[in-house]
């Protein structure tokens, strides 16, 4: 700290990063990359990404849906499914007290929303994370819901794609949690039984037991610029290796280098991107893409 | 070998020490003691199977990482015969803190494979402390397609803190080794019995867990993050460890009450460390009965089968649409 920092009283410290952080509930938003000032209504045009140095915004999963899908036919697969306390968990705070706070800041239910719909007239069905609830945590619903979402597309013979954003597996489901990897990523077995195709875009953050599940077990794994992906945090990893971590590590453009990923799609061309992969992996001509 | 008593022995371990030096004492013929001893050595194993009957989930987690716990190795050659250690994932290097190889059980070909920590300092070091990197899982991998493609059954042996953090191994695809084990072992068409004998820590035990029937050892532990990660994250202090292990149910005795495990097999007395011989001749049973099971069973309805369990996993309550 330097004796300039010492003198501010730790009052006004505390309030001035809390100022920072409420605005972009306003009119205007600074870019988490550039920290350019941005009106709002710019940076949501453009789909979240910053018009100046195209740093990806993290995206709820509405949105993000809202985005990819074409806005005709779409169906909501799997909101049926709501969470419960089976460990009866508590830390500091509740379980449950947990959940209906986080459902009252999200306005969902759980972690993932997964919806049937068309890319460019390409019917699919996708399911998405939704990290501001208890950060993209995979519990029980999450891993039904992704089932769900790979049975419709099993049974209507349609691709899967799956958006990840999450810290891993939710700890206050305990094992339960854990045995999401095993049932998520099973499920994704029987689409390959019938050539359907599953493509994955690991989107900032992807870490744990999300990651080390069905994440890379796409035909095709796309990640959007700069997300955050890897097994372990950054931060367990200095603590553990106790040395700083390289330059870029873990961020989308290391995994390609590393040959992890397929490759990396700007949000603004994602829709053609993926509208296009996926015919190809239909086996449609090209005029199936229409839009 | 000389038990190493944990924190909460402190009882057993005076006691034991106290009958150690009235057998030394022993060895003098004018005097003898020798119903002293077998008192003592009653009133040892009474106060050993009542200290044992209610440990907390933090004191199992201390049993599971007891330094003197049979490991797979172990495993491997007091249950199975011609046992024959194959090595490397024939893309990058051999990782000494996974095992696996041939081996027969009751005189049927069969694969091993388990995660192996070290005894002394300098093993434990080449095992990485029984933390994989990816070419752990990799050589994993390679062995049950082994076994699948010569119709063998598959014993994996589960006892890992967790896969490792660093930085080569999240270079060389952690994650991706571990999603595609998974994805492996959930369609493999051979029978898979998994026994968590130790620490089942986190994606990095899963990894090679998904099986036909998971057996638990009686003072083995099974979880999402290690109780101290969990106290570290969620109440922002390591210290916290035992209420995380006691709220997160780690125990054999509670995950077979939430149906994440198949069976839960009995310990000796004062736990497996004390007896290796009778720990093994008990889970050799144990695995005899859940393989004879299998066995009836074609490759695809065993496959179904483990389809169906896995799809089982998770609760949740549902409104009618």
């Amino acid at each position: 700290m330097s004796w300039f920092e010492k003198l501010i009283p730790p009052r006004i410290k505390r309030g001035d990063s809390s100022r920072s952080k409420s605005i972009p509930e306003g009119l205007w938003s600074k870019c988490e990359g550039c920290e350019s000032v941005l009106y709002r209504s710019d940076l949501d045009s453009n789909l979240g990404v910053c018009p100046k140095c195209g740093h990806h915004h993290r995206l709820r999963a509405r949105r993000r849906l809202d985005q990819l899908l074409d806005p005709e036919g779409r169906v909501e697969i799997g909101a049926e499914v709501t969470p419960v306390d089976a460990l009866k968990f508590k830390d500091s705070r509740k379980y449950p007290d947990r959940l209906s706070a986080a459902a009252a800041d999200t306005g969902e239910a759980d972690a993932m929303v997964v919806m049937r719909g068309a890319i460019k007239t390409v019917p699919v069905v996708v399911a998405c994370f939704e990290f501001e609830f208890l950060g993209g945590s995979m519990g029980s619903v999450v891993g039904e819901r992704f089932v769900r979402g790979a049975r419709a597309a099993f049974e209507e013979r349609l691709p899967f794609i799956c958006i990840t954003a999450s810290g891993g597996a939710r700890m206050q489901e305990g094992l339960l949690s854990l045995m999401q990897m095993a049932k998520t990523t099973a499920s994704i077995t029987r689409l390959a039984e019938r050539r359907l195709p599953f493509i994955t875009l690991l989107t900032d953050p992807t870490m744990g037991g999300v990651s080390a599940s069905f994440a890379f077990m796409g035909d095709v794994v796309v990640a959007e610029p700069n997300a955050l992906i890897g097994f372990a945090g950054p931060r367990v990893i200095e603590q553990t290796v106790r040395e700083k971590l390289p330059e870029g590590f873990q961020r989308a453009e290391f995994l390609l280098e590393k040959g992890a990923i397929d490759l990396i799609v700007d949000r603004r061309e994602l829709r053609d991107r993926l509208a296009v992969l996926l015919a190809m992996l239909n086996r449609q001509p090209a005029d199936v893409v229409v839009g | 070998m000389k038990t190493t008593f944990l924190d909460f022995e402190t009882a057993i371990s005076e006691l034991e020490e106290k009958i150690d030096q009235l057998r030394f004492v022993q060895d003098d013929p004018a005097v003898d003691i020798s119903d002293e001893i077998k008192r003592l050595e009653a009133k040892s194993q009474s106060l050993t199977k009542d200290l044992y009957a209610k440990l907390s989930p933090w004191q199992i987690a201390q049993v599971a990482r007891h330094p003197q716990r049979p490991y797979t190795l172990d495993y491997a050659s007091l249950m199975f015969t011609d046992f024959h250690e194959l090595h490397g994932d024939r893309n990058y290097a051999d990782d000494k803190a996974i095992v696996g190889g041939l081996a027969r059980f009751n005189g049927q070909a069969c694969v091993v494979i388990g995660h192996q920590k070290g005894r002394d300092t300098k093993e434990k070091i080449a095992r990485n402390f029984g933390m994989p990197r990816p070419e752990g899982y990799r050589k994993a991998m390679r062995l049950m397609k082994l076994a699948e493609k010569f119709a063998l059954p598959v014993f994996t042996f589960v006892d890992t803190p967790g896969a490792y953090p660093g930085i080569g191994a999240e270079e060389r695809g952690q994650s991706e080794a571990i999603g595609h084990s998974i994805y492996l072992m959930s369609e493999l068409k051979t029978p898979i019995i998994s026994t968590i004998i130790g620490e089942g820590g986190s994606g990095g035990a899963l990894a090679i867990a998904v099986a036909d029937r998971v057996l638990m050892l009686q003072y083995s532990t099974y979880s999402v993050i290690s109780p101290e990660g969990c106290a570290s994250i969620l109440w922002k202090s390591a210290e916290k460890a035992a209420d995380a292990a006691e709220t997160m149910g780690i125990t054999a005795a509670r995950l077979k009450s939430l149906e994440l495990v198949d069976k839960v097999v009995d310990e000796p007395i004062g736990g497996a460390h004390r007896d290796h011989r009778a720990m093994a001749a008990t889970l050799k049973r144990a695995l005899a009965d859940a393989l004879r099971e299998l066995e009836a069973l074609s490759p695809s309805e065993l496959v179904e089968q483990r389809y169906q369990k896995l799809m089982s996993y998770g609760r949740y309550k549902e409104k009618a649409a």
